[in-house]
């Protein structure tokens, strides 16, 4: 059996052209005679390198991938919009490509000749279109406004017809281009449930999203694109797994680099006033930590006022934290956590001598600055007896209950009045990742449980 | 020969082309009190002021003989602004398009093709009052010269749609053509035999306004409409004819051969 798609080793090269080429004039490409070298790219970039796959038929193939990996692109090719440099590109049946939903609606005039000459410009023919109308009209939810031109329509009452027509056409291939990502829920629903009855049709779906759990649940087969290649393909399950990881690797990269530059800034700046520091008497330091006996971070607390409240570094380093890690259940550094998995903060310090009054301390900020959590060693009464050469602190949090979302840790190593040998101000940021979208500041361990005539389907 | 193969294509799309042609009509006066009624009143308010301006300013301008001289003026002034309108439409018709090159697939070259059918069809609206005023001065117009007027309306159309293909292609690429184009419409016009008689012109001056492929087209109208005596120019007519499907099928040929590059530059 012919595939329904056949995507056979395609590259797509787009043209660049360099700033100034892009203002150029017909009339200074005559003065300057060169009309036809100005049509010649000065660079190009390449948005897809020799991807190749089969869709079968009656097979829903779903496409991911970063942004600007190519995925829109390869949709295009496939729906014929644009045509690959290299490779070829073959669909069997009638295409409908739902890449902008009401392309070719024309304001002005109403929605019911809108249908027809939409249906038109998908290849139906009038009868087609007059057979399918009352259905269209029905899916769109549109009985009473098909007669108002459609500049009138809500943005959501557009989408809704381009898809009712869209879908109407009664394509071989639907390609579908990330279209789900707008309109209410209750219309999501129904495009879905639509999707549905096409793959019991055994009509072919090709889906870009972003939607990873729609590729898991909808799709038979996933392609994952990265930088216009094939980065994997195959079990939706596997491919979005693979994907996932990859992501997570990336954002660890880029806060694990991010982070660097900014300890490495604040150890410089540190370098700098370090001897300043030292002379300066201690009161004022203490007196910055807004008098109060520790500096268990917390956001009311002196940090406003007293304190930078911008990342940074400061303190006499008679204490010195000389490297921090964050590790995840596999104790491997890293930045990015699941919410639940333990982690763990472990601080190498190292005393110039010995020192008998210190206090480590740890406070936990959520991206909106607001403390989720502070404590130290004084708080939870440990006795300083004293600390010299090499150590290592560790601080572990055997379940991290947090929601989503992005987190700067403060690090300390003080006096107990306050007193600041080594304070690292938001120096360090992890990133929780979530399978559940809940919110909040803190993720208490909890259950629901349900009695009585209450049912729930299986969760997803 | 793809080009060939795109071609013959062309004509699966006159459904398409049809209802796009009805649907810039109803757009084009959706909302207007007067609607259709603005495709004969165009024309004529443009009836009346070039009369108002060669009978009560420019008196004495014309020859004597050419009376009634607005109606003279109409036969070419109607043509014209269909020829015209679509020239400076179409340069814009893909990039006003985009919507559908970039997102739909969809046959670009339908786009011009359409602006210049639509504004043939304004034309058409036209000519009821022109025959208002043929039978109003009594112009002896001969009915099997008549016949004559289908056949020029032909060869405009093909080399207008010729010209609009070649154009909006060539505009996707150069924007400023559109601008260019303007002037040059306005020059077009005076250097055609329009708002003056041919025999008018200088002696020397009529070899060059007899390269002008739309001298050709505005003198047939008027031998057909205006002049009495038969019709002495469709050697020309037919000459211009082949020619205008030339300039068809190197429009089509440019069109096909940018054609890949729309969906990216628009």
């Amino acid at each position: 059996m012919t595939p329904a798609i056949d995507v056979v080793n395609v590259s797509k090269v787009y043209r660049r052209y360099a700033q100034k080429k892009q203002f150029a004039t017909l009339k200074s490409a005559i003065l300057s005679g060169t009309l036809l070298g100005d049509l010649k790219p000065e660079e190009t970039f390449q948005a897809l390198r020799g991807v190749s796959f089969q869709v079968p038929k009656g097979c829903t193939y779903g496409v991911i991938g970063r942004n600007g990996s190519g995925k829109s692109t390869l949709l295009k090719c496939v729906a014929g919009i644009t045509r690959p440099t290299r490779g070829s590109v073959s669909v069997d049946g009638r295409i409908s490509a739902l890449i902008e939903l009401g392309a070719g609606f024309h304001p002005e005039i109403s929605g019911r000749e809108n249908i027809f000459i939409n249906g038109i410009m998908l290849g139906l023919t009038k009868r087609d279109i007059q057979r399918r109308f009352d259905e269209i009209v029905e899916f769109a939810e549109m009985q009473d406004f098909i007669d108002a031109p459609v500049k009138t329509y809500s943005s959501g009452m557009y989408m809704r017809l381009g898809f009712a027509v869209a879908v109407h056409v009664d394509p071989e291939v639907l390609l579908v281009d990330e279209v789900l990502a707008v309109g209410d829920q209750g219309f999501t629903h129904k495009c879905l449930d639509k999707f549905a009855e096409f793959r019991r049709r055994n009509k072919s779906i090709l889906l870009v999203t972003h939607s990873l759990d729609l590729v898991e649940k909808f799709c038979d087969e996933a392609h994952w694109l990265d930088r216009g290649k094939t980065k994997g393909e195959g079990d939706p399950k596997r491919v979005v797994a693979a994907y996932v990881i990859d992501v997570e690797d990336t954002e660890e990269n880029e806060l694990a680099k991010a982070e660097a530059v900014r300890v490495a800034a604040a150890a410089k700046e540190v370098a700098g006033a370090k001897d300043a520091q030292i002379t300066e008497n201690p009161v004022t330091s203490e007196s910055l930590v807004s008098g109060a006996g520790s500096s268990v971070p917390s956001a009311e607390s002196g940090y406003k006022d007293g304190f930078k409240s911008d990342e940074g570094r400061w303190g006499t380093r008679e204490i010195e934290i000389t490297n921090v890690t964050l590790s995840g259940p596999s104790h491997e550094a890293g930045h990015v956590f699941q919410s639940g998995d333990p982690i763990e903060v472990r601080m190498e310090v190292s005393a110039r001598e010995k020192i008998t009054d210190f206090v480590f301390g740890l406070g936990l900020f959520n991206a909106d600055n607001v403390c989720v959590y502070g404590t130290n060693t004084n708080l939870e009464e440990f006795q300083p007896t004293e600390i010299d050469g090499r150590a290592v602190v560790t601080f572990r949090i055997d379940k991290l209950d947090l929601v989503e979302g992005t987190y700067r840790l403060d690090l300390a190593a003080h006096k107990t009045d306050g007193y600041p040998y080594d304070y690292h101000r938001l120096l360090y940021t992890f990133r929780v990742k979530s399978k559940i979208r809940d919110v909040g500041i803190y993720r208490p361990d909890h259950a629901w449980t349900f009695e009585g005539g209450i049912k729930f389907s299986d969760q997803k | 020969m793809v080009t060939f193969r795109n071609l013959a294509a062309l004509f699966r799309y006159r459904g398409l082309i049809q209802t796009l042609v009805v649907r810039d009509l109803k757009a084009r006066y959706r909302g207007s009190v007067l609607g259709f009624f603005w495709s004969f009143f165009n024309p004529l308010l443009l009836l009346l002021i070039y009369s108002f301006v060669f009978t009560q300013v420019l008196v004495g301008a014309h020859d004597p003989d050419m009376e009634p001289y607005a109606l003279f003026m109409f036969c070419g002034i109607l043509p014209w602004t269909w020829f015209s309108s679509s020239v400076l439409e179409s340069s814009n018709t893909l990039i006003a398009g985009g919507n559908l090159i970039k997102k739909v697939l969809f046959p670009a070259e339908v786009l011009p093709i359409v602006t210049v059918l639509a504004n043939m069809v304004h034309f058409f609206f036209g000519l009821p009052v022109l025959v208002a005023f043929l039978i109003y001065y009594r112009r002896p117009v001969d009915p099997i010269e008549l016949l004559w007027f289908p056949v020029i309306v032909v060869v405009q159309l093909i080399f207008t749609v010729g010209l609009a293909l070649f154009l909006s292609a060539l505009t996707v690429h150069f924007r400023d053509l559109k601008d260019l184009l303007g002037n040059l419409v306005q020059l077009w016009f005076f250097a055609t035999p329009i708002i003056y008689p041919m025999q008018q012109a200088p002696e020397a001056m009529r070899q060059w306004l007899n390269l002008n492929p739309m001298t050709h087209i505005m003198i047939s109208y008027q031998e057909v409409l205006f002049f009495p005596g038969p019709h002495g120019h469709w050697k020309w007519l037919l000459a211009l004819g082949a020619g205008s499907v030339l300039v068809f099928l190197v429009g089509y040929f440019v069109f096909d051969r940018l054609r890949d590059s729309f969906a990216e530059e628009v």
